[in-house]
C-alpha cells in the first residue's frame, strides 16, 4: 500500500510539473502577478512529493520489501544497513528518482531563498526548471517506474553489485546528480534570460553560485569516482577516459568555463552573449552523459542500463532541450549588447583563452567519445578511441591552459600591461624553470612529463604566491599589517587562488605517479620479500575466512569499511594477504589486501592494501594463488605522489565553496541593508 | 587582416605544434602494468617493455574500455602472450600491431589510426581550438577597436561608473 502511495506521489509531482511549466510561463508574459507567482508555492509542493515518493522508496529497501521488483532485483536481506540505502540509487529507477528528487530540491530552494529575484525572471526559471522535471518524471513513470510489484514475492532478492558495495562509489551518483542538476538551474536560468532579452550583473550574481555549486559537486563526484576506482579496481589507475568518465568529464571542463565567462559578465557586463551559450552547452552535454550512460549506447563498464526504449526516449528529451534551447538561441541573442569594451590584453581577453581553450578541450573529448558512433554510422567500421589518444590529445590543451594562467589572474581588468605583469612574475618563472631543470636533472632517463608537469605545477603556485603578496603589500608591509590585509581580502578572491593551487597539486600528482611509477609483479612464497622502489615487502602469508566466521586477522584492521559493516553485516567471504613494510629492513607498516568473494551476486572483488603517505603510496593488490605449490602472485607498486591527485582535487572544491561563502553569492543575502534596491536594479 | 596579425597567427600555429610534439614526446614515457601475469614476462627486459607499451593500445576485445595490459579476461592473456610471441619472433612494434588489425580489424586499436577516415578525431581537437581562437581573437581585436581611446586604469572613473561601483559596494555585506 505504502509504494503505491509513492507511486500516486510521483504522479502527483509530474502533474504539478505540468502546471509549473505552463502557469508562471504565460504569466510573465502577460504580465499576469498572481500567475507568476503560482510557480513558487508550486516548486514547493513538487519537492514535497518527490521526497515523499522518495523517502517510500527508500523505506522499501531499509525494509526488504522484495514484492517491489526494483528491490528484489538490486537489494539483499543480508546486506548491510548502508548499501541497502545506497542501493536505492545503485540502479536505472532508483537513480532516475536521485536525479528527479535533486532536481525539484534545486526549484525548492530558488523558490524559497530566491525571494529577491525579480518576479518574472524567477518565474521564467522556475518554469523551465519545471520543463526538464517534466520530461524526467515522464521518462521516470513511463519507461523506468521503480514501483512495479512483482508477483510471486521471492525468497530473497538478486543483491546489489559488489563493486557498487563501498562508500566510495555509494556516494559518487549523489554528487554527480547535483552537479549535473545544479547545471539545470544555470541552464534554466540563461533560458529565463532569453527569453526576457536580457542580462545584467544581477542575473550573473545569481547563475554564479549555481554554477560554482555544480562544478564543486561534480569536482568531488569524479574525485570519489577516480579514488574509488584507484583502490578498488585493483591495478591502481585512476582514470580510463571510459566514455562515462568523459560525460561527466566534459560538464566539468564547460563549467569551469562558465564559472569564468560569469565573472566578466558580472564585473564587466560583457561577454554575455557567450555565458549564455555555455550555460546550454555545460547542461546540454549534462543531459549527454545521462543518455551515455542510461542508454548503453557506448558500452562501457557503468553502463547498467542497457534498453533501447529508454534511450530514444533520453535522445528525444536531449534533442527538444538542446535544439530547442539553441533555437531561442539564435533568435534572441543577437538583440543583447554587451557594454563593456576591453583591450585583448586584460583580464578579460585572458578570461576568453582561459573559455576557449577549454571550450575547445571539451569539444574535442566530445568528438573522441562519440568518434567509434560517427564511425561505424559512416561507413560501418568498429573503432576505439582509448586512452592512449586522449592523453596525447588532451596534454597539449591543459599545458597551454596552465602556462597562461598565472599571467591572466594577474592582469588588469579592461587593460593590462604585458610588459608589467611578466616583471611581476619572472621570479616565479625562473624558479619554476629551475625546478623542472632539477627534476630533469635527477631523474634517470630523459622522459620530460615529470619535469614539464612538475614545473607547471610550481608555475601555478607561485603565480598565487606573487598574487598574495602583493595584495598583502609584501615586501614592504609588517608581517601583521600584510596578515590583516590578507584576512580582509573578499573570499572570491581567496577561493579562486584555492582552486588555482588546488590545480597545479593534481597536476604535480598526475605528472609524478605517470612518470615514475615502480612496479613489480611477482610470485611470492610466504616469507618473501619483494622489492619494490625504495622497499621492501615482507609476504607474510594469506589468511582464508570463509562467510560468516569472525574477522580478525592478527595485525590486520577489519578491511577498510569494517567501521560501516561490523561483524555481522558481512556478506562475502575473503583471502586476506598479509605483507609487512620493509624500509632499509625495518618494518614500517603492515599491510592486508584482499581477495573476496560475494556469494549471491557470484562476483569476486579485489581490494587493494595502500600504505599512503605524502611522498608516496605502497600499494599492493593480491592476485590468484597458484594451482600448485604455495605462491601467490603479487602485484605491488610504489606511486610517488599519488594523493595529490585527489588532495589537489579537494582543495580545488574547498576553493569553490570559500568562493561561495562570499556574501555577495550568498544565495538571498542580496542587500539585506537596501531593500530599496532588489537584485534587479543593479544593472538596471 | 593586417599582416602583423596573420604573423601572430602563424606564430601561434607554430607554437600549437611545438605544444603537440612536445607532449608526444611527453607520452611516451613508462606507464604502469597491470593485469599481466608473472608467467609472462619476458627475460629480455627491453622486449618486455616493448610488448607493455603495445598491449596498453590494444584493446580486451571482449570487456568493455580496456586495453588487454589492464584486464584480467583470458582472451586478453591470450592477446598478450601473442604480442609477446611476435616480439621475440623479430616483429617490430608496428608489424605486431598490423597483425593483430588484420585478425581482429581496427576496432583493436585503442589510439584510431591515422587515416583519412579517421581524420575528424585527430583533427577535431586543434581545429577546434584554432577555431576559437581565431574568433576569440578577431572578436577581441574588434573590441580593442571599440576602445581605441579606452583610458588607463589610473584614470578616474566617470560619473556612470562610480555610481556602479557604489551599488557593488554596497551589496558586500
Amino acid at each position: 500500500m505504502l509504494v503505491e502511495l509513492g507511486h500516486f506521489a510521483l504522479i502527483l509531482a509530474f502533474v504539478v510539473s505540468l502546471f509549473q511549466m505552463t502557469v508562471p510561463l504565460i504569466g510573465a508574459e502577460r504580465g499576469w502577478q498572481d500567475w507568476m507567482r503560482a510557480a513558487q508555492p508550486a516548486a514547493l509542493v513538487q519537492f514535497a512529493l518527490v521526497g515523499i515518493s522518495f523517502a517510500i522508496l527508500t523505506q522499501a529497501f531499509i525494509a526488504s520489501d522484495f514484492s517491489v521488483k526494483l528491490v528484489a532485483d538490486h537489494s539483499h536481506s543480508a546486506k548491510p544497513l548502508l548499501y541497502r540505502i545506497t542501493g536505492v540509487w545503485g540502479n536505472h529507477e532508483g537513480s532516475l528518482l536521485l536525479w528527479v528528487l535533486i532536481l525539484v530540491l534545486f526549484g525548492a530552494m530558488v523558490a524559497a531563498f530566491g525571494r529577491r529575484l525579480p518576479l518574472p525572471l524567477k518565474s521564467r526559471a522556475l518554469a523551465v526548471q519545471a520543463m526538464i522535471g517534466t520530461a524526467f518524471m515522464a521518462f521516470t513513470l513511463f519507461t523506468s517506474n521503480p514501483f512495479v510489484r512483482l508477483d510471486p514475492v521471492p525468497a530473497d532478492g538478486g543483491d546489489l553489485n559488489p563493486l557498487l558495495q563501498d562508500p566510495g562509489l555509494a556516494f559518487h551518483p549523489p554528487f554527480l546528480y547535483i552537479g549535473y542538476v545544479g547545471l539545470s538551474m544555470a541552464f534554466s536560468f540563461a533560458v529565463a534570460a532569453l527569453i526576457e532579452g536580457r542580462v545584467d550583473a544581477a542575473w550573473a550574481r545569481w547563475v554564479r553560485p549555481w554554477t560554482l555549486a555544480a562544478w564543486v559537486a561534480l569536482t568531488l563526484g569524479i574525485t570519489l569516482g577516480s579514488y574509488w576506482a584507484y583502490y578498488e579496481l585493483g591495478w591502481g589507475g585512476w582514470w580510463f577516459w571510459d566514455p562515462v568518465e568523459n560525460a561527466s568529464f566534459m560538464p566539468w571542463l564547460v563549467a569551469a568555463a562558465l564559472l569564468h565567462s560569469a565573472v566578466v559578465v558580472e564585473k564587466r557586463a560583457s561577454l554575455k552573449v557567450w555565458t549564455i551559450l555555455l550555460a546550454i552547452l555545460a547542461f546540454s552535454l549534462s543531459l549527454v552523459g545521462t543518455f551515455i550512460v542510461r542508454s548503453g549506447v557506448i558500452t562501457s563498464v557503468h553502463a547498467f542500463a542497457t534498453d533501447p526504449t529508454r534511450g530514444v526516449f533520453i535522445l528525444g528529451i536531449l534533442a527538444i532541450a538542446v535544439l530547442g534551447s539553441l533555437a531561442l538561441f539564435a533568435w534572441r541573442a543577437p538583440s543583447m549588447r554587451s557594454e563593456g569594451v576591453f583591450q585583448p590584453v586584460s583580464r578579460e581577453g585572458a578570461l576568453v583563452y582561459n573559455n576557449v581553450v577549454l571550450a575547445a578541450s571539451a569539444g574535442m573529448v566530445f568528438v573522441g567519445t562519440l568518434a567509434p558512433l560517427f564511425r561505424e554510422y559512416i561507413d560501418g567500421t568498429k573503432i576505439s578511441v582509448g586512452a592512449p589518444f586522449f592523453d596525447l590529445v588532451f596534454t597539449p590543451f591543459m599545458v597551454i591552459l596552465f602556462l597562461a594562467l598565472p599571467l591572466g589572474a594577474l592582469m588588469s581588468w579592461k587593460r593590462a600591461d604585458f610588459g608589467k605583469v611578466v616583471s611581476r612574475l619572472w621570479w616565479a618563472g625562473a624558479a619554476a624553470l629551475a625546478i623542472g631543470g632539477i627534476v630533469w636533472g635527477l631523474q634517470t632517463g630523459t622522459a620530460l612529463l615529470a619535469p614539464v608537469g612538475l614545473a607547471l605545477a610550481a608555475w601555478m603556485v607561485l603565480g598565487v604566491v606573487v598574487e598574495l603578496g602583493e595584495r598583502a603589500g609584501l615586501p614592504k608591509a609588517d608581517p601583521l599589517t600584510a596578515l590583516r590585509r590578507l584576512a580582509r581580502l573578499p573570499r572570491a578572491e581567496w577561493g579562486k587562488w584555492l582552486a588555482h593551487a588546488g590545480l597545479a597539486v593534481t597536476t604535480a600528482g598526475i605528472a609524478a605517479i605517470t612518470a615514475w611509477e615502480q612496479e613489480r609483479i611477482v610470485l611470492a612464497e610466504p616469507g618473501e620479500i619483494i622489492e619494490v622502489g625504495s622497499y621492501g615487502l615482507r609476504f607474510d602469508g594469506v589468511d582464508e575466512i570463509p562467510l560468516g566466521a569472525p574477522f580478525l586477522v592478527a595485525g590486520c584492521e577489519v578491511g577498510q569499511d569494517a567501521w560501516l559493516k561490523g561483524d555481522e553485516g558481512r556478506n562475502f567471504s575473503t583471502a586476506m594477504g598479509r605483507f609487512t613494510l620493509l624500509s632499509d629492513g625495518e618494518p614500517v607498516s603492515t599491510l592486508c589486501a584482499e581477495k573476496r568473494f560475494y556469494p549471491v551476486a557470484r562476483t569476486p572483488t579485489t581490494e587493494a592494501a595502500i600504505d599512503s603517505n605524502l611522498w608516496r603510496d605502497v600499494y599492493v593488490v593480491l592476485g590468484d594463488k597458484q594451482v600448485e605449490g604455495t605462491a601467490w602472485t603479487v602485484r605491488a607498486y610504489e606511486k610517488p605522489l599519488a594523493i595529490w591527485i585527489w588532495w589537489g582535487a579537494v582543495i580545488m572544491s574547498i576553493g569553490g565553496l570559500v568562493s561561495l561563502t562570499d556574501g555577495r553569492y550568498r544565495v538571498g543575502a542580496i542587500s539585506k541593508r537596501r531593500q530599496a534596491a532588489p537584485a534587479g536594479a543593479t544593472a538596471a | 587582416m593586417t599582416r602583423p596579425g596573420l604573423k601572430r597567427l602563424v606564430h601561434g600555429v607554430l607554437a600549437f605544434g611545438l605544444v603537440v610534439t612536445l607532449s608526444a614526446v611527453l607520452s611516451v614515457a613508462p606507464k604502469p602494468a597491470l593485469a599481466v601475469q608473472p608467467d609472462e614476462i619476458l627475460q629480455d627486459s627491453a622486449l618486455e617493455a616493448r610488448a607493455r607499451k603495445i598491449s596498453e593500445d590494444i584493446r580486451c576485445l571482449v570487456c568493455r574500455n580496456e586495453s588487454i595490459d589492464a584486464s584480467h579476461a583470458d582472451l586478453a592473456r591470450d592477446l598478450r602472450l601473442l604480442v609477446r610471441e611476435r616480439l621475440v619472433a623479430g616483429d617490430s612494434d608496428s608489424e605486431v600491431k598490423d597483425y593483430l588489425v588484420e585478425r581482429y580489424g581496427e576496432y583493436v586499436l585503442l589510439t584510431p589510426r591515422f587515416t583519412a577516415a579517421n581524420a575528424f578525431i585527430w583533427a577535431s581537437g586543434p581545429a577546434l581550438l584554432l577555431m576559437g581562437g581565431l574568433i576569440g581573437w578577431l572578436w577581441l581585436r574588434r573590441q580593442g577597436g571599440q576602445d581605441r581611446d579606452a583610458r588607463s586604469v589610473d584614470a578616474p572613473l566617470n560619473p556612470e561608473e562610480k555610481e556602479a561601483l557604489d551599488r557593488m559596494t554596497h551589496y558586500r555585506r
